[in-house]
């Protein structure tokens, strides 16, 4: 066990060793390994990043679900109303309508009730004179009696 | 495996001994060399082929395994260090994976890799007796030494480039007593404790390889009984060597980073 020239040798083969890591092995190696981890954590954080997006995406989505539904309500409110609306409008207008006919009707009622109490009473005013004619024929003097009969017709 | 016409001692001894050619200090260990060179190939290689396919798309699966182990060196030296440096970070990678190559050498049943070199050996007209092969790089001291001894010439190297050569020495003589005539003193601690930090590496490393390394050669010296004890230590051993090999990094990493900080 004694010291010699081998210790040169291997002095040198270290050094040669060295510096052959040095240039040729150890740089591409951690270049790749670092390049790698770079990598890596970049698609980490993209994944991290579409997560996040997505729950966004998914939080307005569900929002406008219920900003829908919401409108959807208001809209079936609004229907509603208008349709009631529309409803009592057309109620309404029936029963205006209605009077209105009524009115008429009754309005052709009483003309035709006064036209026809007016014929009845010509009717009867001819009736009357026409039998009091009869009775008076040979006393009474048409003409001199004709102002007590008008009286009798308006009086009908 | 300790065959009849061995001694118990030469058995240890063999399996101790260095494949070295040279004289003196210009012996070279082989073994330790080509064994040590050959895992720092296939981690180079290995690490290499991922490096030219990298990209940022969807990884293979050994492309994974290989981040896997970068991105743990990453996240360790990123704690420890904090300044900005292009060395650190795959020298510590380097460490880390040469070293554990290494080490797991160490679980090869100890007498395969020599019982095999003897064969080729005495195939290719050599005796057996001579032939040595140490597999485990780490349990050689010109191994762990030259690794610390890299880390410290790197420590001393960034402590002046960051500091400058003043603010080195500085720094190695104005503390912990902060008055003039025990500058001389401050100064010897201060080198004590630098010089310990890639010696405790290097010490470290070597006692904790070569102590296992020596436990399974004991091991296999006890007979029928060696395969649950070789079970029962190499599980042991299992936790010993990454730890081994992480320790050695993170130490690199702590002592570099303290040369790049002002005190």
């Amino acid at each position: 066990m004694n010291i010699n020239a081998t210790l040169i040798g291997e002095l040198i083969a270290f050094l040669v060793f060295v510096l052959f890591c040095m240039k040729y092995v150890w740089p591409p190696i951690i270049g790749a390994i670092e390049t790698r981890q770079q990598k890596i954590a970049d698609g980490l954080a993209a994944s991290d990043r579409a997560e996040q997006d997505l729950r966004l995406a998914q939080e307005k989505a569900k929002q406008q679900l219920i900003d829908a539904k919401a409108q959807a309500s208001v809209v079936i409110d609004q229907a509603k109303k208008r349709e009631a609306q529309i409803i009592e409008e057309a109620a309404v207008k029936a029963q205006a309508e209605r009077e209105k006919i009524l009115a008429q009707a009754k309005a052709e009622v009483d003309a035709e009730r006064i036209r026809a109490k007016e014929e009845l009473r010509k009717q009867v005013a001819a009736l009357a004179v026409a039998g009091a004619e009869r009775i008076l024929q040979r006393s009474i003097d048409e003409a001199a009696h004709s102002d007590i009969l008008d009286k009798l017709v308006a009086e009908l | 495996m300790a065959s009849g016409e061995l001694t118990s001692k030469d058995y240890i001894t063999h399996h101790l001994t260095n494949w070295s050619v040279g004289e003196g200090f210009w012996t070279v260990h082989v073994d330790t060399l080509g064994w040590s060179i050959f895992m720092g190939l296939i981690f180079l290689f290995s690490f290499r082929a991922v490096a030219k396919t990298a990209n940022a798309g969807v990884p293979t699966k050994w492309q994974c395994a290989v981040e896997m182990v970068v991105e743990f060196i990453d996240s360790t030296v990123k704690s420890t260090f904090h300044g900005k440096n292009p060395v650190i970070a795959p020298l510590a990678l380097t460490i880390f994976v040469w070293v554990l190559l290494m080490n797991l050498l160490d679980l090869v049943p100890v007498d395969f890799i020599p019982w095999t070199a003897q064969q080729i050996g005495a195939a290719m007209g050599y005796d057996p007796h001579d032939v040595y092969m140490k597999a485990v790089p780490t349990t050689d001291l010109n191994m762990t030494i030259a690794l610390a001894l890299g880390v410290f010439i790197l420590m001393i190297y960034y402590s002046i480039k960051m500091k400058g050569i003043g603010g080195f020495i500085k720094e190695l003589t104005t503390q912990p007593f902060n008055t003039p005539w025990l500058y001389w003193f401050n100064f010897i601690l201060e080198v004590v404790a630098l010089l310990a930090k890639p010696l405790s590496l290097a010490l470290r490393l070597f006692g904790n390889l070569y102590a296992g390394e020596l436990i399974f050669i004991l091991i296999a010296m006890t007979g029928l009984y060696q395969l649950p004890m070789h079970f029962v230590w190499a599980v042991f051993h299992l936790l010993v060597i990454p730890l081994q090999a992480f320790i050695f990094t993170i130490l690199t990493v702590v002592y570099l980073s303290m040369a790049h900080e002002h005190h």
